[in-house]
């Protein structure tokens, strides 16, 4: 009865080049190839971009060596000016940069220009912050920046991943060669004019576009002295391997199969709101999802009812339209993953549902879906999907509830749903992850670190333990 | 009566972070071109035409009450308002000019404001308002008796007054200002409609805190949870506060996305608003002429 008319929001905003270079030592530069980038919810072609081969890879590590010189010797107070000053200019194209970043990636832009952009903006200020105060942070009198830092990030958050990397690197004195994803290289490459009109000198920041290949070259080169990783537990699995016994210090960021506890006492409509947002939020591709539901036995009948509810209101579509919920799924190969697994899920006896919803003819699309009747046994209980698709499990007990969070070779994340303040603490100090969050799900702040248990990696970013990472 | 209580009380808690976050992105919907146009006259559909000041008279009813029935003189496809909302002694005044318009005659009573006042009083106020031909009465809970946790006597009271309404529909004022918890505003939404309110409404008006978006939200979700499990439909009136299109639209996203279509109704969901109705009548305007015309060509009543 009461239709939302579409509400896109405009393109002419942001104006895409046809072509892209690698951003070496302060100006694009010609690369050994090219790839497309596609907008994944039309596959129309946004541009070309070049593709970095190891001579690329050399030369943008060699432009980092040089630069670091003189960036480290800088006294902190200059170095934050200029963080300052990109954290501005980014909050000043905020609305190009969402736009830029829907269209790469997929995802709605209420979710960029409310929740990406105003947290790119945010570690930035914050790592500013901390660029004449590294003395006080708890790391020794006079804490040395560890020199270039090679840096892989990626598809799911693109700019902010980028943030969570490069600001508390410069912060601390390190230069920078960042290797965007394959698929959303575009908001990388916008940010590198950024830097050029914050004057930022030539070097500090390096971006070296790419696939696979590339990212490994830039992790194996041997003039890189600190290697930052987020993405999948396989790949990082290969960078671990490779960076061992070379004396490059490594942080990785990996996968999650997060656990989101719903107590009997829970704010209900709060915490289907929570089960929502951990699952759905940028479809799914987020490596703290909560993706495994632990929903208590006495309401789960009456949680799930009221889950299915609010997932019918779901607006799946043009993730232009500033009333869109979920959006495109970032690519064929991560939409052939997730159908995969979901198939599994079919296959070994677990019961989906999905709301009734008019999905787009073209670009990559997958509905926001729940498995109930899903047992520890399942692989889509254990594997992550990365997609919109929620696995419901059911416990008796708050010891059956820490047991099954625990039992899962990731440790990321999990969320905790009750009214009581003394079982939240209880069981937040048993789970193995390493953010949990009470009555809310998916909150990041700059000021908070994070990062993983077991397989969901090592290290921390954000807050102050951020800066831990580049700092000797 | 214990099991009064033991309902209230094993109502699920609310999250006041979660509630206030939910209601703030609801906020967030883009509502444009023909989407607006109807949501405008939705909303002027659903507006309470109130006028509750001590400084009153005849005149200024009779002409609130001519508005209510033609918001936009110049525009006869503007619809009429849901009700006109007045004092008792005003009720035969406005009953002049509304009868037989299909605009409904709503008085608040019971001690309007506060509340504080014996129950007989309470009611023959009631039985007043109804009598002078009001076939709405918008009634107010002893906020003093539910804070005290004395459920018993705001439950016998709202019973006392549903029957002294005779057919005339009951709106339960909880001024939920004063209630101070979002748990509060859950249970007193579930307390009215177990007394048997037709309505559960959030403010006088005459506190410093009324209608919000988060406090109606969980009324919205207490109506729902109440049909759910009784299977009778009560409706939900935010008052107070509520001054431009823009707010107005943000509730209709808030039913629809939380109660639907059931609810797209005047006799599921009103708005309490006096100046609200110009800014609808002004939008709607600029929404067909393209332009936006100044205040001074709509009435000023």
């Amino acid at each position: 009865m009461f239709d939302y008319a579409p509400a896109p929001e405009s393109r002419s905003v942001v104006s895409i080049a046809p072509s892209y270079g690698l951003f070496i030592d302060g100006s694009f530069v010609e690369g050994k190839g090219t790839f497309k980038t596609i907008n994944p919810a039309t596959e129309e072609v946004l541009a070309e971009v070049a593709l970095g081969g190891p001579e690329d890879v050399d030369r943008a590590v060699a432009a980092a060596r040089r630069a670091f010189q003189s960036w480290s010797a800088l006294p902190g107070s200059e170095r934050a000016k200029y963080l300052f000053r990109i954290a501005r200019i980014i909050q000043e194209r905020s609305r190009e940069l969402a736009v830029l970043e829907s269209l790469d990636n997929g995802k709605p832009i209420r979710e960029s220009r409310d929740v990406d952009l105003p947290l790119v903006a945010a570690h930035f200020f914050y790592y500013a912050g901390w660029a004449d105060k590294l003395a006080y942070a708890g790391f020794g009198p006079d804490p040395r920046p560890l020199g270039v830092a090679g840096q892989v990030i990626p598809w799911n958050f693109p700019l902010l991943m980028l943030a969570w990397k490069i600001a508390p690197a410069l912060a601390a004195g390190n230069t920078v060669v960042l290797k965007p994803a394959e698929t959303t290289p575009l908001s990388a490459l916008f940010f590198a004019d950024v830097c050029r009109q914050a004057e930022l000198p030539q070097g500090v920041v390096n971006i070296v576009t790419g696939a696979g290949d590339t990212g490994r070259y830039l992790v194996e080169h041997p003039d890189v002295n600190k290697v930052a990783f987020t993405g999948s537990t396989e790949v990082g699995r290969q960078i671990a391997r490779s960076v061992a016994g070379t004396g490059k210090k490594l942080t990785l960021e990996l996968g999650g199969k997060a656990a989101n506890i719903v107590f009997d006492d829970a704010p209900i409509d709060q915490a289907v709101e929570g089960i929502v947002n951990g699952i759905f939020f940028n479809q799914g591709h987020v490596c703290c999802a909560g993706s495994r539901l632990l929903v208590q036995e006495s309401i789960a009948e009456e949680l799930l009812g009221s889950l299915k509810r609010r997932m019918s209101t779901l607006r799946v579509g043009d993730p232009l339209d500033k009333n869109t919920d979920v959006g495109a799924i970032n690519s064929a190969a991560q939409l052939a993953r997730i159908t995969e697994l979901s198939e599994i899920g079919d296959q070994e006896g677990a019961e989906r549902w999905s709301p009734e919803c008019q999905l787009p003819d073209r670009g990559f699309w997958f509905a926001p879906t729940i498995f109930t009747g899903v047992t520890q046994a399942h692989r889509i209980a254990r594997e992550e999907i990365f997609g919109p698709v929620l696995s419901v499990l059911t416990f008796r007990t708050p010891d059956e509830a820490i047991e099954k969070a625990n039992n899962t070779p990731y440790g990321l994340s999990a969320g905790i749903w009750s009214d009581k303040g003394s079982r939240i603490l209880a069981v937040a100090d048993q789970l193995r992850a390493g953010v949990v969050w009470a009555n809310t799900f998916n909150k990041f702040d700059p000021t908070s670190p994070f990062g993983g248990y077991k397989e969901s990696g090592y290290g921390r970013e954000g807050g102050r333990h951020g800066l831990e990472a580049y700092l000797a | 009566m214990s099991d009064l209580r033991s309902l209230l009380h094993g109502l699920p808690g609310v999250d006041k972070v979660g509630v206030e976050a939910r209601a703030a992105a609801l906020g967030t919907r883009s509502v444009k071109t023909s989407a607006k146009a109807q949501a405008i006259d939705l909303a002027i559909r659903m507006v309470d035409l109130t006028t509750l000041e001590g400084a009153d008279t005849p005149g200024k009813v009779r002409a609130l009450s001519a508005k209510a029935v033609r918001p936009d003189p110049a525009d006869p496809t503007c619809p009429s308002v849901a009700a006109v909302c007045v004092y008792p002694a005003m009720v035969p005044v406005a009953a002049s000019v509304l009868r037989d318009t299909g605009v409904h005659l709503a008085s608040v009573a019971t001690a309007f404001p506060s509340g504080q006042a014996p129950l007989d009083v309470k009611l023959a106020d009631t039985r007043d308002a109804v009598a002078g031909g009001a076939d709405e009465i918008d009634m107010v809970i002893s906020r003093g008796a539910f804070l005290a946790g004395d459920y018993t006597k705001v439950f016998d009271e709202i019973v006392a007054v549903k029957e002294a309404c005779g057919d005339a529909h009951l709106k339960v004022i909880l001024e939920t200002g004063e209630l101070g918890t979002y748990d509060n505003v859950r249970r007193a939404s579930w307390l009215a409609m177990t007394a048997g309110a037709d309505f559960i409404k959030t403010s006088t008006g005459k506190v410093p805190v009324a209608a919000t978006l988060p406090v109606t939200l969980i009324m919205l979700e207490a109506v729902r949870d109440f049909r759910a499990r009784t299977g009778r439909q009560v409706g939900v009136k935010p008052a107070g506060g509520i001054r431009t299109t823009k707010d107005a639209v943000k509730y209709l996203v808030l039913i629809n996305e939380t109660v639907g279509d059931d609810w797209l109704s005047p006799d599921w969901f009103r708005f309490g608003a006096s100046s609200l109705l110009n800014d609808l009548l002004m939008q709607r305007t600029k929404l067909t002429t393209g332009h936006y015309a100044g205040p001074d060509y709509f009435t000023l009543d």
